[in-house]
């Protein structure tokens, strides 16, 4: 097998990772009926933490539950000021962002010119030196696999369990799940948590997997990306890995396209993951107009309150 | 538990002192953070709010900043009655700096009053087109204008960085990557002496008065304000909102335009890739913090762009970095939405679990 598709696999998948966690997390926001915007926020902020803890302890066990924790903290403001103060969720959402960036930058000035250990890829004794199915199976850094398992388990918690149905139910109509005793505010709090703990781990995954250093902004886009995904994957959990994959490969490739002999400025070829994200979602509406109308969440964004 | 009861009439005081609440909550936990970085309070804050008041040239540099602030803020308000929303005016922004600048760029050392009409009017033109990408596709296949303005910020910014490293790179300037200084009669006329303070922060504040008439007074105005509050109002009274959608992403994405292209020909002075700062994106508290309302935008950009000047301040006297900006207008933004509540609802703190309902 080619040294070389082994290596684009590898940097697919690392490229994928951070988005299907920070994806995955935000389809249950918005299953649920809430659109947080702040997913760049909670991700820059987890890249931060994990690097940190990862620096003064030298844990990764630690540094990644620490993100996670990071990432739940600004959820919680979010959650609390959508949920029981009732503001507006794209406001809110935006000031979650610049506060990630703030907080992120202001704490991490003294991070700027250190690196640490990262997450090595796991290796099992047997399978991992098999030949092509090793290094293209079973190769991976345990994130990745996480991330998979992540995907599974809320499909399955969607379509398979009582409270994924009530939780789905909640997301399209919260006024009728609310008449019938369902907790809206309860299950909506829960599920902008779990959306934060999933951004912090998609943020710890650049910091600690991708590229073991801090540098200011390095999201880069990434959290809005992931919104993008959802959309995308038109609220269904596989289809989050698809696009995933998709964006990863397009940033992979134009990497090495400039290899392959490809000779446009750099700076169009970085256009390209912005622009089919665009064009995905227009084809995606172009081909199943009334289809996606149907999946999305109908209370999604939609400020509730219980006046009774 | 924290209960919300909504209120018969809003509550004018609340309306009032909201605001204030807001600022004071922010002021506070300001000093929370500056204790945790072990930096005197006092000492910060009198760097960060006062002292940009004191100085004529501080003070100055905050009109200066307030003006593209003020002019992105107008046009997203708009927008965000109407229920459109730009989050990308940045893209905007820097696509007006990139086709205004190259007009400019394109009649170097042609002297002429027109060159910075011709110059704003491409800039606007740009910008109209940028945005009405996402309005195009909003109105023809329903797809999220959120998610396009954003992406297509990347794109523009990866745009300039293309431009000012390729067509639009000084030839004379040893291959940095920044465009030649624009010459005299594409460079915004001062109208302080002695300051960077340019003609754009007048159109601002001209710009604030006709969208205050334009949107209380205006038939069209009325409808966009109304097809953002009550949608199946407008529908019935057979509101177009398509026509809101083109509306107001024109409208927004214009005169992001044209504060691009203000900046690169006023206080910057030629196209370089850092041109795009963030106003685009600040600009969005700016409108929130007024409420939306066109005439409010003036005093919360000068709110916003003061916190700018604080914080380069601040980073000059006591080596704070300059993204204690963006956490402070983050949390302004928090406490200020939440504090609005309270217009419309009195918070009942109850502790309780059988509540009586009236």
């Amino acid at each position: 097998m080619n040294e070389l598709f082994i290596q684009i696999v590898l940097g697919i998948s690392i490229a994928s990772t951070p988005l299907i966690f920070a994806a995955i997390g935000e389809l249950v926001v918005e299953r649920s009926g809430v659109l947080n915007l702040g997913v760049e926020g909670m991700m820059i902020v987890g890249a931060i933490t994990g690097f940190a803890v990862q620096f003064h302890y030298n844990n990764v066990v630690l540094a990644v539950l620490a993100s996670i924790v990071a990432g739940m903290m600004l959820a919680t403001v979010f959650a609390l000021l959508t949920q029981v103060l009732l503001t507006n969720h794209v406001a809110t959402g935006l000031a979650l962002t610049l506060f990630g960036l703030g907080v992120s930058a202001f704490w991490g000035r003294t991070y700027s010119k250190v690196t640490v250990d990262r997450i090595d890829a796991i290796s099992i004794p047997g399978l991992s030196d098999l030949p092509v199915v090793g290094p293209l199976v079973f190769s991976y850094d345990p994130l990745f696999y996480l991330s998979i398992m992540a995907v599974s388990l809320v499909w399955y918690f969607l379509n398979k369990t009582k409270k994924g149905l009530i939780l789905r139910a909640i997301g399209d109509n919260h006024d009728a799940a609310h008449a019938i005793g369902h907790k809206v505010v309860r299950y909506r709090f829960l599920a902008i948590l779990f959306g934060g703990a999933m951004a912090g781990l998609g943020g710890a995954y650049l910091s600690l997997v991708q590229v073991p250093i801090w540098v200011e902004g390095m999201t880069a886009g990434r959290g809005w990306i992931a919104l993008a995904l959802v959309v995308f994957a038109s609220w269904q959990p596989f289809k989050v890995i698809v696009g995933a994959l998709i964006f990863g490969g397009i940033s992979i490739l134009q990497l090495h396209a400039q290899g392959f002999g490809v000779n446009v400025d750099a700076q169009y070829l970085s256009m390209l993951p912005y622009l089919m994200t665009i064009i995905v979602l227009v084809t995606l509406r172009v081909r199943s107009k009334s289809k996606s109308d149907r999946v999305m969440p109908h209370c999604l964004g939609k400020v509730f309150h219980s006046t009774q | 538990m924290i209960r919300l009861q909504t209120r018969t009439n809003n509550s004018n005081a609340m309306v009032f002192l909201s605001p204030i609440l807001a600022l004071t909550l922010t002021a506070l936990s300001t000093f929370f953070i500056f204790f945790l970085a072990g930096v005197d309070g006092f000492g910060a804050f009198y760097v960060l709010f006062i002292e940009p008041l004191s100085t004529k040239y501080n003070f100055s540099e905050m009109l200066v900043k307030a003006a593209p602030l003020m002019m992105i803020a107008l046009g997203l308000s708009v927008g965000f009655r109407a229920g459109v929303w730009n989050i990308g005016a940045e893209g905007q922004y820097t696509v007006g700096a990139i086709v205004g600048g190259a007009v400019g760029l394109y009649f170097y050392e042609v002297e002429g009053f027109w060159v910075l009409p011709l110059m704003s009017l491409a800039a606007i033109v740009g910008g109209m087109l940028y945005a009405g990408i996402a309005a195009f596709l909003r109105t023809k296949f329903q797809v999220n204008e959120i998610l396009v303005t954003l992406m297509l910020t990347y794109v523009a910014i990866l745009l300039l960085s293309a431009m000012v490293h390729g067509p639009l790179r000084d030839p004379d300037g040893f291959n940095f990557p920044e465009s030649r200084l624009f010459h005299d009669s594409a460079t915004l006329p001062i109208i302080w002496e002695g300051t960077r303070v340019h003609i754009g922060l007048a159109l601002a504040v001209i710009f604030s008065f006709l969208t205050y008439f334009w949107i209380k007074k205006h038939i069209s105005g009325v409808q966009i304000n109304i097809s953002g509050s009550a949608p199946r109002a407008a529908k019935f009274a057979g509101f177009d909102e398509n026509k809101a959608v083109w509306t107001s992403l024109l409208i927004s994405g214009g005169l992001a335009g044209l504060a691009g292209l203000l900046e690169a020909a006023g206080p910057v002075g030629q196209l370089v890739p850092h041109l795009p700062t963030g106003y685009g994106f600040t600009a969005i508290i700016v409108a929130f913090l007024a409420r939306l309302n066109p005439l409010g935008i003036i005093f919360s950009s000068l709110l916003i762009a003061l916190t700018y000047i604080g914080g380069e301040n601040a980073q000059i006297t006591y080596d704070l970095p300059s993204s204690i900006t963006s956490i402070f207008q983050g949390m302004l933004l928090f406490y200020f939405l939440a504090c609005d509540v309270m217009i419309r609802h009195k918070i009942i703190f109850s502790f309780s679990k059988n509540i009586n309902h009236e």
